[in-house]
């Protein structure tokens, strides 16, 4: 089991976990907070959810009625039916451009968890283009050659000491320096020479508005912005998924987005692009990838809600206690964990058993998706396929029918707890539970022997 | 009111002691329990497992055993729930439906259907209560601390009507243990270290007894308690509210 692998490493450095658990708990707790200020919360999350299932019942129409709307503003709308003609797509529209002083095309990006999923940057460096992430997260995990660990917070897995580190080696701070506020002015001033001179800026995209062709990215850094208004191309990349039919709906959203993610009530910049600026070209991209797949799943179409708050991160236990690679996904946790397996089922095998089903998630997610129940779905499907190991397979056909035959069980009962109790003590220290935990004393008799002795009888 | 009475596998074999203080608080409160002896276990190990196919005899057996009884009470929100919800797996005949809509975990049977407003029960501890999730976030036993609404708490409700017993406050008080069945096993290293970090919570506010409505977050957070020789206790709800001096 994938996960578990990975997250027993994590658990090695115990206060470590403590730190990454107690970090999260305190973002779900000022999502708490703010979350209860405003009385219409479970109003907003069940309009929000109405909304996301009116689009996704009538995607196709409210698809065409976008792009119609966009071309009339002047935008360029491309279509990706997956991660390579996405990113084919991005590629040509960046080498259309005339790079300058000796220089191929110069690209800034601002945090978009699409281009992630689609490997953009892995893509565009492969093909020689050199791709800058912009927001300060996104940043520290390009320039340690890693992957987000968090949606919202892509290098929460890193303490300021690691980044100081980093900082030192790739930009030149002083040794030992780990004050965020020193360490984020030095990304500024290096940043700021990057988006004076892009060719080409792409960004996320947090809502695509049906009736209007126009478009909303939620950054709290102002680095979408910075990127889209100083470079004469911006390709902005969509999941079909991230439409909204009318400007009045995006209140809705941007009240739960900020509040779900962070506890801030609204994020520091939303803003809303329409049409590209006079001599300069806005392209938007829709991509497919899997979506419409998952749209034809009834049980899971509901998944295509998401507004990549995080919010079901900071609350997830095991999340919290395993680090957000340890899914070795674009999308980690609990919506990762039911997103994943539609991408690649194999892979992803484990995510979907990664959780006690407490049921935490689906209570935090401000577009009520069922999280918990589609992590049950999945294992289904999963075991279904034959993604189970052996042993954990012949285990629960033996225990179903151990449970269907009541004889039997009560026998397989009283062996199990003479076995157990004649067992030495070291041996039972071997096992999975018996490492860190006492089993239980086996008692003489079982419930129902005592029943039967002392109460049967009387009726 | 002739009323069934549900045990866990797991309870019948490891902890009689709570069944048999479920049994004894039903009967004095007036209650006709009977306990049908070829009752096994509701299927949920293997269903949250991925096989539900392998839960579904288990299943059966369940609805043969209780669909005669006007009342189904169980001492468990897991398995509870696992009857409501998962039971429709299996076809709907009107007993399949009967057992779905009339099995109750004992505090929600307590408070809702008995409407118990006092309890002969004595014990004067401090206790910590854990809210076993499958009870709060699925039979909505409470409310769950990400919801928004009033606090109310059925377990808690029912632990103020026993005399000498102080509720001691928690920093998380509704974070999972981390025992969830075969997550327990197959995700060793984060369920040991969930266990872990409820249980410093407890024992930082004094706890003297954690308590739940299920006996499985208890059998983790005991194993665990043991092994690092603690002084503190784990005992269920049925225990503590059937418990005199």
């Amino acid at each position: 089991m994938e996960h578990a692998i990975k997250a027993k490493k994590f658990n090695e450095d115990e206060p470590n976990v403590t730190w990454h658990d107690e970090t999260l708990w305190f973002v779900r707790h000022k999502r708490d907070i703010s979350s209860k200020s405003i009385p219409e919360w479970e109003e907003l999350r069940s309009m929000a959810s109405a909304i996301k299932s009116n689009v996704l019942s009538h995607l196709d129409d409210y698809l065409l009625e976008f792009e119609k709307n966009a071309k009339a503003n002047g935008i360029q709308v491309h279509w990706a039916a997956d991660a390579e003609e996405h990113n084919q797509i991005v590629y040509q529209i960046i080498m259309q451009q005339n790079g300058h002083r000796g220089h191929g095309p110069r690209v800034v990006k601002s945090k978009s968890m699409l281009t992630e999923e689609c490997r953009l940057n892995h893509f565009l460096e492969e093909k020689g283009v050199e791709v800058v992430d912009t927001d300060l997260g996104e940043r520290i995990v390009q320039l340690s050659n890693e992957r987000p660990s968090h949606i919202v917070l892509p290098a929460i897995h890193k303490k300021k000491e690691a980044v100081g580190e980093l900082f030192h080696r790739t930009m030149g701070t002083a040794a030992g320096e780990s004050d965020p506020t020193i360490l984020t002015q030095a990304a500024r001033q290096k940043l700021r020479a990057h988006f004076l001179q892009a060719d080409v800026a792409i960004t996320g995209v947090n809502f695509a508005i049906a009736e209007t062709g126009g478009f909303v990215v939620c950054t709290n850094e102002g680095n979408a912005d910075m990127g889209a208004h100083l470079a004469p191309v911006h390709i902005a990349c969509m999941g079909i998924e991230k439409l909204i039919p009318k400007v009045e709906h995006l209140g809705v959203f941007l009240r739960l987005l900020a509040r779900s993610a962070t506890g801030q009530p609204i994020t520091s910049y939303s803003s809303h692009f329409q049409k590209a600026r006079p001599g300069s070209e806005m392209h938007l991209v829709l991509v497919d990838n899997g979506r419409t797949a998952l749209l034809g799943k009834p049980d899971f179409r509901r998944s295509l809600h998401c507004i990549r708050c995080g919010a079901c991160m900071n609350t997830c236990p095991i999340y919290r206690r395993s680090g957000g690679h340890s899914y070795d996904a674009t999308i980690p946790g609990p919506i990762g964990s039911i997103l994943s397996p539609n991408l690649d089922m194999r892979k992803h095998s484990s995510l979907p058993f990664a959780s006690t089903l407490c049921g935490s998630c689906s209570d935090v997610c401000p577009v009520k998706i069922d999280i918990h129940t589609q992590l049950y779905k999945w294992r289904q499907i999963i075991a279904k396929e034959g993604y189970l190991p052996v042993s954990k397979t012949w285990s629960m056909h033996l225990t179903g029918w151990l449970f269907a035959h009541p004889k039997i069980y009560r026998a397989a009962g009283r062996i199990g707890r003479k076995l157990l109790s004649i067992t030495p003590e070291i041996l039972l220290r071997q096992n999975p539970w018996g490492r860190s935990r006492d089993l239980p004393t086996p008692p003489k008799q079982s419930f129902r022997d005592w029943y039967k002795q002392t109460q049967h009888h009387e009726k | 009111m002739k009323t069934g009475l549900f045990i866990p596998c797991y309870v019948d074999q490891f902890y009689p002691q709570v069944a048999i203080a479920t049994l004894n608080l039903l009967t004095r409160l007036g209650l006709e329990v009977d306990y049908p002896l070829n009752q096994t276990c509701c299927g949920q190990p293997m269903a949250n497992a991925g096989c539900e196919q392998d839960s579904l005899n288990a299943a059966r057996l369940f609805v043969d055993n209780f669909q005669d009884y006007e009342y189904i009470v169980a001492p468990t929100g897991s398995c509870t729930l696992h009857v409501r919800e998962h039971f429709k797996l299996i076809e709907q005949t009107p007993a399949v439906q009967h057992v779905r809509n009339n099995i109750y975990e004992l505090t929600e049977f307590l408070v809702d259907i008995v409407k118990v407003t006092s309890l002969d029960a004595t014990f004067p501890h401090k206790v910590g209560y854990h809210a076993s999730c499958h009870g709060l976030r699925g039979l909505h036993l409470g409310k769950p601390s990400e919801l928004q609404g009033k606090d109310f708490s059925k377990p808690h409700q029912l632990l103020k009507m026993v005399k000498g017993l102080e509720l001691v406050p928690l920093d998380r008080t509704d974070e999972c243990c981390g025992f969830g069945g075969t997550f327990a096993i197959s995700e060793e290293a984060v369920s040991v270290r969930m266990g872990n970090d409820r249980i410093k919570d407890h024992i930082t506010h004094g706890a003297e007894v954690i308590t739940a409505g299920d006996m499985s977050c208890l059998m983790h957070l005991e194993g665990l308690l043991k092994r690092q020789k603690s002084p503190v206790r784990v005992m269920h709800l049925a225990e503590i509210l059937n418990h005199t001096n």
